[in-house]
């Protein structure tokens, strides 16, 4: 699916290949404090988010720990309901439907777990817990359940003979594989992944990832992938969205995003990044983000990023940038974006 | 890309639970926590002792009950009053040590020369019997309190969290005191010892549910959090299947080792409120009722030493055999 690089897509052909849309999605948590449980503020996890993704693509939500990202695969899964904006799956609206309209809507679309430790429950078989989708939704597959389970354990590199284990007995990556499996039971369209890799040892990592990578080309997925760092969704990303604080900073064609980075949030994430080939023009140093993340409940006026960047001005603390086009496919939201010459003396944005 | 999804990917990957003795690769059957646990608690020696002593006494319990109905060779309440020094105005028993004898193995009582060996075994049958059904009733509602508070939140939980801190807050011991003072002879059809025996279930019992509500509802809330929930919602499941069939079944390992913890402490209680008189009724055995009786005799020690051993032993295995229970499932330890 990485192979051609994605020539940018006509906006107006675009609509109906967008099979997961999120619009000015929103979630505060409230905080409640007291007997009475008053609402004194907001943890704003995410605010404002705006993005489309096409059939059989793969977006990557990338930003650091706390920005958001596994509340924006929940919103998307409709494990919560968002506090503002909507979501659209296939052309439905599904931002506030109950939990039984959303029942058979649950086929289309699943999610990976962050932590293979903690998404498999302890006191099930494996086949128990590969088979819960097809009990849940209360669906016979064909050959039967046992049947049905051992054939996914085998696709998903499991010995399909290991049904009656239980979950403590594999490794951690053997456990993100039973966790895909039971994604895949389903056959759904779009699979969330909230970092499927991150609490893998780093020698198993490329193994999932090449499993997830050979799933999309068996089953025409569409991947919404979360990562906290750029390096480990590189190869798999067609479009990237960088988040901090519950916001998209840039986002663009992996391409683009990669050589040609115009927001300085970006910028830094790359420059932590290892280079694999040498001889490119803008050799970047390494930049050290300053300071921590600022609190969601209180985040900082303006651009969100401004206490830690090095090219805030004053407009930054009083103007929020909005998220404009700087290229073809290509948004960024900074009131002083890098690269933007370049940008815009390029505006095919070949890759 | 063109990597195949590597299925020999799991040599690499370290087995967690290989280190715990010979799995032979023929093994296929999974092995459940549980099974993981009993291994476990097969190679601990206190407790598997200690199980053994809850084994027993529960046996003498039983034995204890038929030998009062069954058996009448020698009757908890059959006075011995041959055997006691009645001319001599001490009330002693007669025979050496406290009147020990094969007819007597632990002796006779002072005064009226009761077989104490008898009260013991059929005092053990009103301790368990008291003591199992406080705790089923008190785990029984802590856990379903528990796991409604933790599970559902809002104002679900204020409630029953400001519920728990007001029964918490109530002087126990001083309540069943005054309210065993004021019960009618009859009540819910039950009259004499079998309603005393009820009633000191339900003071028991009732009134310690918060303790295991709080460790159910704390363990609730963790497990809530758990991907799996979110895992299995993902797929449609209801609340119900949520709450029984993911929830439960880990809520059973710590709810047992407390219910194991719980045994003893409410045999104690109920010694305590025998011994002070608000316990069930004489002649009735209990072990706390003997104690109250042996204080009045405190120069003749073996009429104390017997009941007081019983619950000592008692409450010993049943405390060693919890400890080893829970770290036998102990979580971290996996
Ligand atoms: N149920 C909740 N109630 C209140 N605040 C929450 C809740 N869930 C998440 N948050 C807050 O929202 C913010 C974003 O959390 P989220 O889990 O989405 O971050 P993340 O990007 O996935 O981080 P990580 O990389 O650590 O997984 C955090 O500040 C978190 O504390
Ligand atoms: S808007 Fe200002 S503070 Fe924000 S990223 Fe751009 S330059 Fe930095
Ligand atoms: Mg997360």
């Amino acid at each position: 699916m990485t192979e051609a690089p994605t020539t940018p897509e006509q906006p107006a052909a675009a609509d109906r290949d967008d099979l997961l849309v999120a619009d000015g999605l929103q979630m505060h948590f409230p905080i409640r404090r007291g007997l009475l449980r008053r609402k004194v503020g907001a943890v704003q996890a995410v605010d404002g988010l705006s993005f489309a993704v096409k059939r059989g693509e793969t977006l990557s939500l990338v930003g650091e720990s706390g920005c958001g990202k596994t509340t924006t695969g929940r919103l998307l899964t409709r494990l919560l309901e968002p506090t503002a904006g909507t979501v659209t799956l296939d052309g439905r609206d599904i931002t506030h439907l109950s939990v039984s309209q959303m029942r058979p809507l649950r086929r289309d679309i699943q999610m990976i777990f962050q932590d293979p430790y903690s998404s498999l429950n302890p006191r099930h078989t494996v086949g128990t817990i590969v088979g819960a989708p097809w009990k849940l939704q209360g669906v016979d597959p064909p050959g039967g359940v046992k049947k049905a389970v051992q054939e996914l354990l085998e696709l998903v590199g499991l010995n399909p003979e290991h049904y009656n284990r239980y979950p403590h007995e594999f490794s951690g990556g053997q456990r993100q594989r039973i966790g895909i499996a039971r994604t895949l039971a389903l056959r759904p369209k779009v699979i969330v992944a909230d970092e499927p890799v991150s609490a893998l040892d780093v020698s198993v990592q490329a193994q999932v990832v090449n499993l997830m990578e050979d799933l999309q080309d068996e089953f025409d997925l569409t991947y919404v992938m979360i990562a906290h760092d750029l390096s480990v969704v590189r190869h798999v990303s067609d479009r990237v969205a960088v988040m901090y604080l519950g916001k998209i900073m840039e986002i663009a064609d992996r391409t683009a995003l990669y050589e040609r980075p115009t927001h300085p949030y970006t910028v830094a994430l790359l420059s932590a990044v290892p280079i694999p080939d040498t001889n490119r023009k803008n050799k970047r140093e390494r930049i050290r983000l300053q300071g921590d993340v600022p609190s969601p409940v209180n985040p900082p006026s303006g651009c969100r990023f401004r206490t830690r960047c090095w090219k805030a001005e004053e407009i930054c603390a009083a103007e929020e940038p909005p998220l404009v086009a700087v290229g073809p496919g290509h948004q960024t939201a900074c009131h002083f974006p890098e690269n933007k010459d370049e940008v815009t003396t390029n505006p095919t944005g070949t890759a | 890309m063109t990597a195949p999804p590597d299925t020999s990917g799991s040599a690499a990957e370290a087995r967690p639970e290989a280190a715990l003795d010979g799995m032979s690769a023929k093994a296929i059957e999974g092995r459940s926590l549980g099974q993981i646990a009993w291994l476990r608690l097969k190679r601990d020696k206190v407790a598997m002792v200690a199980g053994g002593v809850v084994v027993v006494l529960v046996l003498v319990a039983v034995a204890g009950l038929l030998l009062d109905r069954v058996f009448d060779v020698v009757h908890p309440n059959t006075f011995h009053e041959d055997l006691v020094d009645r001319a001599g105005g001490t009330l002693a028993p007669t025979g050496a040590l406290g009147g020990m004898s094969w007819d007597h193995i632990m002796g006779v009582e002072p005064g009226n020369g009761r077989d104490i060996a008898a009260r013991v075994f059929s005092g053990a049958w009103i301790s368990l019997l008291i003591a199992f059904l406080a705790t089923l009733l008190s785990v029984f509602i802590g856990t379903v309190l528990g796991v409604t508070a933790g599970y559902f939140g809002g104002w679900v939980d204020t409630l029953i969290s400001r519920a728990m801190d007001v029964f918490l807050a109530f002087p126990l011991l001083v309540f069943a005191i005054a309210l065993v003072g004021t019960v009618p002879d009859e009540m819910f059809g039950l009259r004499g010892e079998s309603l005393r025996i009820a009633m000191l279930i339900f003071i028991i019992g009732f009134f310690n549910w918060p303790y295991a509500g709080r460790i159910v509802r704390g363990q609730t809330l963790s497990l809530r959090e758990r991907e799996f929930v979110d895992a299995s919602r993902s797929l449609g499941a209801r609340s119900p299947h949520i709450l029984f069939k993911e929830l439960l079944p880990n809520l059973v390992a710590p709810v047992l080792v407390y219910a194991t913890l719980l045994i003893p402490t409410n045999i104690l209680f109920e010694s305590a409120l025998s011994f002070l008189g608000v316990g069930v009724n004489a002649p009735t055995a209990t072990w706390g009722g003997m104690l109250s009786e042996a204080a009045a005799y405190y120069t003749i020690p073996h009429f104390m030493i017997w009941p007081g051993l019983a619950i000592f032993v008692t409450v010993l295995a049943f405390n060693l055999f919890g400890d080893g229970l829970r770290d036998a499932l102990d979580p971290r330890a996996r």
